[in-house]
């Protein structure tokens, strides 16, 4: 049993030609529909980067519950991260981190009311995607540089 | 609750294929989706294959071509086939569009045509949209105004204050943008979508207009505005270049100007 009421539910069943009630198909969607457009393709990367990095903040957590517990686990912790496994995590979490954040600059600025015209809506998606590059490699860069 | 698949009586299956009648040198291949009422089967994409040499060079000419000479049974609406009546909005190639002013030319190999995304099927290429229109109704798309107008006169407005309503007062009502939003899709039983928030705009913005706070009040809603995430699906398809997108985030600077800074 559904509990859920979508109003639309009323406009999903039609007439045949000889009056008796028919349940009505809905139109394709995702199936047909060209997700693959700059602007959709971003958004839906903006959500999931979101949530990726909401879960990814669970290893800092884990860090610093495992420094408050002891030495020999946070050894442990350091040892995953150091790992190759620990470290290609890291650096998806850094671009993700990053990707997040340059695209939350630009919604700022549609909340400030600019970038909503097409060919500005293409530069400032390309910014994003060129910044997220850049400035992954340039934060692991300095990290082995000063901590490596 | 959005729900990424189709129902198990919207599944789309094959069709039949029309051939080009034999001699046709230039041809193309349209795959239209089809249902129909009185079957009950499921929805099928039947193929159309056109002699483009006798053809004109919009979808909706073929689209009418194959009506009249291969298959009077497909369904479509149509009316002014230049872009202004709205009617044969449908999804082209992946894209919303209006049939009147999509070259076939621009579409490479076969033609796809679906009726507009996540919307109830009356038959073939349309959609019920009553819902829409019930929206559109609930934003009160007329001139409100408390002060009477000038005896035998006009209300005016200055030239500035009739260039705010550009780029909105051009909208045809087609839905291409509506039915293009991802939001739209999951949470249309109560997001008013971008068509109608452009047309509340349309009224929040003319200088005439002396309902501005109580259209605001209407608007500020978790679901009726806000489930506008900014995707600019709208912006991207709308077929008469305008910018729905634009239009709402003027919306919501106005909601958080009205809050006070």
């Amino acid at each position: 049993m559904t509990t859920q009421h979508d109003a639309r539910e009323a406009l999903m069943t039609g007439r045949r030609s000889d009056g008796t009630p028919v349940r009505r198909p809905l139109s394709p969607h995702l199936q047909v529909y060209d997700m693959m457009q700059m602007n959709s393709a971003l958004s839906i990367t903006h959500r999931i980067t979101g949530a990726i990095w909401s879960a990814g903040t669970l290893l800092l957590v884990w860090w610093l519950v495992a420094a408050a517990t002891g030495e020999e686990s946070f050894a442990r912790v350091q040892w995953f991260l150091g790992s190759f496994l620990g470290l290609l995590v890291l650096f998806g979490l850094t671009a993700v981190t990053w990707y997040h954040t340059l695209a939350g600059l630009r919604h700022l600025l549609w909340d400030w009311g600019f970038g909503f015209e097409l060919p500005t809506m293409y530069a400032t998606g390309r910014a994003v995607l060129i910044g997220t590059a850049v400035l992954t490699v340039l934060t692991w860069i300095l990290a082995l540089i000063f901590w490596g | 609750m959005a729900t990424f698949t189709l129902p198990k009586n919207s599944t789309v299956g094959q069709g039949k294929v029309f051939k080009a009648p034999a001699g046709a040198t230039n041809v193309k291949a349209f795959k239209i989706y089809r249902w129909d009422p009185d079957t009950g089967e499921n929805p099928r994409m039947d193929t159309y294959e056109v002699d483009m040499d006798k053809c004109g060079p919009m979808v909706l000419d073929a689209l009418i071509k194959i009506k009249n000479e291969i298959d009077s049974t497909l369904t479509f609406r149509r009316s002014c086939r230049e872009g202004i009546c709205g009617s044969c909005s449908m999804n082209i190639d992946g894209l919303n569009t209006l049939a009147c002013l999509k070259p076939i030319d621009e579409v490479k190999g076969e033609v796809r045509v679906n009726p507009l995304p996540h919307m109830p099927v009356v038959k073939d290429l349309v959609p019920d949209l009553s819902q829409v229109y019930a929206q559109y109704r609930s934003i009160e798309p007329w001139l409100k105004s408390e002060t009477p107008p000038p005896p035998d006169e006009e209300r005016r407005q200055s030239k500035d204050e009739r260039a705010k309503v550009d780029g909105m007062w051009e909208c045809i009502l087609c839905f291409c943008c509506s039915t293009a939003c991802p939001s739209y899709w999951w949470n249309g039983d109560r997001f008013l979508g971008p068509a109608v928030l452009l047309a509340a705009y349309r009224w929040i913005a003319d200088s005439r207009d002396e309902a501005t706070g109580q259209r605001l009040d209407n608007l500020e809603d978790p679901f009726r505005l806000y489930r506008c995430h900014t995707i600019m699906s709208c912006t991207r398809t709308c077929p008469k270049g305008l910018n729905p997108a634009a239009a709402i985030g003027k919306i919501k600077q106005l909601l958080v100007e009205r809050h006070g800074a």
